[in-house]
């Protein structure tokens, strides 16, 4: 099974790189983009084949290491 | 006086460090990050400043669980003195030992350069030698110095009188390099035995290199 997890700024907390990135993409002439938020993505392919028992690891990993809970949340898709 | 400094693979500060502290006539004790006990007459523990596993994933986020780690918060817990400067001040945050978090600074520049500091509060081991709202030109070198905490735990912090540093121009006025939040650039625990700031005392101990304000800062730290 293959879980992705998508980490992002919490929305309280300004991303200046999601604003770097908008400024740029002002300057290329994309009028149409209201806001900018910068993330990343973490693939882990796991032996897990329980996909209950694999999202609660996952959300372990992430509350433990893989975000700082202070500034980051994250989302969880598990494909299997 | 002991002053132990913890060295993870990347930490790059920890003999800048050494030399401040024998400086100031401290013996030094260097110890990997694969230990798991503190040298017994540790007075000061020094997470110092660096890259500490190439800052992989997010600054201080996976040094937080080298084996010495352990260490250094049952050495807190029991009251000991615990000092991260720069990197260290990401390792402590990441370890829960400090509130809040190290963001990106605001402007996405990595920033080096002299920077003033004001001191916001005398009230604890580590600034006692200090006066308040005293201005010290002390360097920064980081890309992850931009403090975030939420409103509740920045009042808790006011309250609770764990601000230590502010930045600031030379006279004094407020200058934010990073975008840190209140142009903070130092924090205490709550027992005030823990501290981390972004800036580096142990770099401005000579006149020759630009400035020794970090002298009376760093003496502080080894007034038991």
């Amino acid at each position: 099974m293959t879980a992705i997890v998508n980490i992002s700024l919490k929305s309280g907390v300004l991303d200046s790189q999601g604003k770097a990135v908008h400024h740029a993409l002002d300057a290329l002439n994309f009028k149409g983009v209201e806001d900018v938020r910068v993330g990343k993505q973490i693939v882990l392919k796991l032996t897990s084949t329980d996909k209950i028992a694999a999202k609660a690891e996952v959300a372990e990993m992430c509350e433990s290491l893989l975000t700082n809970t202070v500034i980051e949340e994250y989302e969880i898709e598990l494909i299997s | 006086m002991k002053v132990t400094i913890v060295q993870f693979p990347g930490t790059n500060c920890e003999y800048d460090t050494q030399y401040a502290f024998e400086k100031l006539g401290a013996s030094i004790e260097i110890i990997w990050h694969k230990e798991t006990a503190l040298p017994a007459d540790t007075d000061l523990l020094v997470v110092a400043g660096g890259f500490s596993y190439g800052d992989y994933l997010r600054s201080g986020a996976i040094a937080r669980f080298s084996p010495v780690m352990n260490a250094v918060k049952s050495y807190a817990e029991k009251g000991g003195k615990v000092l991260g400067i720069c990197n260290g001040f990401q390792v402590l945050t990441e370890s829960h030992m400090l509130p809040g978090a190290l963001k990106r600074n605001s402007n996405l520049h990595f920033i080096s350069k002299h920077h003033h500091l004001k001191v916001a509060s005398t009230d604890n081991t580590f600034l006692k030698k200090m006066e308040k709202d005293e201005i010290v030109n002390i360097p920064i070198a980081h890309h992850d110095g931009n403090f975030y905490i939420d409103p509740d735990g920045l009042k808790a912090l006011y309250d609770n009188d764990q601000v230590l540093l502010h930045y600031c121009d030379e006279d004094g006025k407020i200058s934010n390099p990073n975008g840190s939040i209140d142009s903070i650039a130092g924090i205490t625990n709550k027992n005030k035995n823990v501290f981390g700031l972004m800036p580096h005392p142990e770099r401005a101990m000579d006149t020759i290199l630009g400035s020794d304000d970090g002298i009376k800062m760093l003496e502080g730290f080894l007034n038991t």
